[in-house]
């Protein structure tokens, strides 16, 4: 019964939380750079503006493009019901685990490239073709990265992996280390933010996945740019439950839920702050160097893979 | 610092000192690729001293600051020198892409685990696992000598292997005879010297450190 409530808790902070943290992150960001910055309600504002604006639709636009934007909405509101944020006490964390988490990615952004293509213009196919070749590295070396988690845990659910570490007697290992650097450059990947993609651009040149959704408008787009929110989000939320999960609460009960959401509320401000630093100080790469970029994530979580066997 | 402490450390500088192996195949900056090659020094010394400690060989002290002086400052320091001097500005050149030989390095790892298993199972000492890592060092130094163009980034590969080869001493046995390494030490360093005044002639030969070049030294052309 607990367990039900704060799964429908932690849902409700995903979807109330996203926009601020995204916020957050312009703050610093504004800050960081001298400039003066929107202000950390600036996203709802845009999204309330967003949903109260009609939706233009293209001619021959097909079920699958008015379909999408409900779609992607409703994995990453999947995939939080299974992230310990709160509690690794979670009942729906049975039935999803790690590698559902990357299937349910997947299928937002198979749907969201098929977009993309659907009205036919240009830059939608392009930033389609984009996103599929960094979806094609990124992938295999989320997976291997959360592999290396899963052999040094015995269990690939994330509530198992961040019970394990944040249990006593655990101590840091290499390869822990390395899938933990391949996951930041692949949360950067997956995310489109800068080395990648740059998230404030909509320079036709540039652009990865801004390009697919530029036909959408309205409700629509409002949804897409909620949930992109909501997956950054939820990409820090994971990245804190694999490798801090200090302060998830273990126990099956209501009173230890407070002190989580502060620990949680302060560790996300971290990964902003952190997240901030990294674009500040790099530029965006250009698109046939993110193999390399990509690569070397992959190579990280194989080492990590490999040091397992190696050295533990 | 207890023996699980020490065996702890000793597997993460392992594992960073294989990073660093990796990060100078990966490299297309000659001066990064110098500062990590001084970076792996610093590992290896560290690591050399913590196990001098835990084992209670005093001369690997002595292996451990010869290691900091001469791979993390001196080597570097004229390696840095001759690349001023050449006035080498171009990046990196490979004869494989990077990422097929980062692809043939991991290969390199998993070969040198295989290859090492039998010896670990035979070794009593906290450092046995890290014998498959200084193995693999040896094999990507040797890799990056194979697949690089210029002559100074194939010197690096090898001195690279120099330090996978005493990494890989340590870690097997706690480190060669002092008299040994002394003399180790002493060759590298008079390699280097070496290696530079080659660096200058072929410079002056050739007007390039391309070793490519090198196949029109024949007689009679």
């Amino acid at each position: 019964m607990n367990g039900s409530i704060v799964e429908i808790l932690q849902i409700v902070i995903l979807i109330g939380l996203a926009p601020a943290f995204a916020g957050w992150i312009k703050v610093v960001k504004c800050r960081m750079q001298g400039r003066t910055s929107p202000g950390l309600f600036r996203p709802y504002r845009d999204l309330a503006k967003l949903f109260s604006k009609d939706i233009v639709l293209a001619e021959n636009a097909s079920w699958i493009f008015r379909f999408t934007p409900y779609l992607v909405f409703g994995t990453v509101i999947i995939a939080g019901a299974v992230v310990p944020m709160l509690s690794t006490n979670l009942p729906l964390s049975l039935t999803a685990d790690a590698i559902v988490l990357v299937g349910l990615f997947g299928i937002a952004r198979f749907f969201t490239a098929l977009a993309g293509m659907d009205i036919g213009t240009a830059f939608g196919g392009m930033g389609s073709s984009r996103e599929m070749m960094v979806a094609s590295l990124a992938e295999p070396a989320m997976l291997m990265a959360i592999f290396t988690v899963s052999l040094l845990c015995g269990s690939t659910s994330l509530s198992g992996i961040a019970g394990t570490v944040s249990g006593a007697g655990f101590i840091a290992k290499p390869s822990l280390a390395f899938a933990f650097f391949a996951f930041v450059l692949i949360a950067l990947a997956e995310n489109g933010r800068i080395p990648v993609d740059n998230p404030a651009t909509h320079l036709e040149l540039t652009m990865l996945h801004e390009a697919m959704i530029l036909e959408y408008s309205g409700r629509h787009l409002a949804l897409i740019e909620w949930a992109g929110m909501m997956k950054l989000f939820l990409f820090m939320a994971i990245g804190s439950a694999l490798f801090f999960p200090f302060g998830i609460d273990a126990a099956d009960n209501i009173s230890g839920i407070p002190q989580a959401f502060v620990f949680l509320v302060v560790k996300l401000g971290a990964a902003g702050v952190v997240l901030v630093l990294i674009e500040t100080g790099l530029a965006k790469m250009r698109l046939f160097r993110l193999t390399e970029f990509l690569g070397s994530a992959f190579l990280m979580a194989t080492l990590g893979m490999l040091s397992f066997f190696i050295l533990e | 610092m207890d023996l699980q402490t020490a065996a702890q450390i000793n597997s993460f500088l392992a594992a960073f000192v294989l990073l660093t192996a990796f990060g100078m195949l990966a490299q297309k900056r000659i001066y990064s690729l110098i500062h990590l090659f001084a970076w792996q020094g610093f590992f290896l010394s560290i690591n050399t001293a913590i196990v001098a400690y835990v084992a209670g060989k005093h001369h690997l002290y002595i292996s451990s600051v010869l290691t900091l002086s001469l791979k993390v400052i001196a080597l570097p320091y004229i390696l840095h020198i001759l690349v001023v001097k050449l006035k080498i500005r171009k990046e990196v050149e490979t004869m494989v892409n990077i990422p097929t030989t980062m692809l043939i390095g991991i290969a390199l790892v998993i070969f040198s685990y295989y290859l090492t298993a039998p010896v670990t199972e035979l070794s009593r000492l906290i450092t046995r696992s890290t014998i498959a890592v200084a193995l693999a060092t040896v094999m990507i130094g040797l890799l990056m000598m194979i697949t690089r163009k210029k002559a100074v980034t194939q010197i690096i590969g090898f001195l690279a292997m120099e330090n996978g080869l005493f990494f890989a001493a340590t870690s097997a046995t706690y480190g060669m005879p002092l008299v040994v390494e002394l003399g180790v030490a002493l060759d590298v360093l008079i390699a280097a010297f070496i290696f530079g005044i080659f660096f200058f002639h072929i410079h002056t030969t050739f007007d390039s450190l391309d070793v490519e070049q090198m196949t029109r030294l024949k007689e009679g052309d």
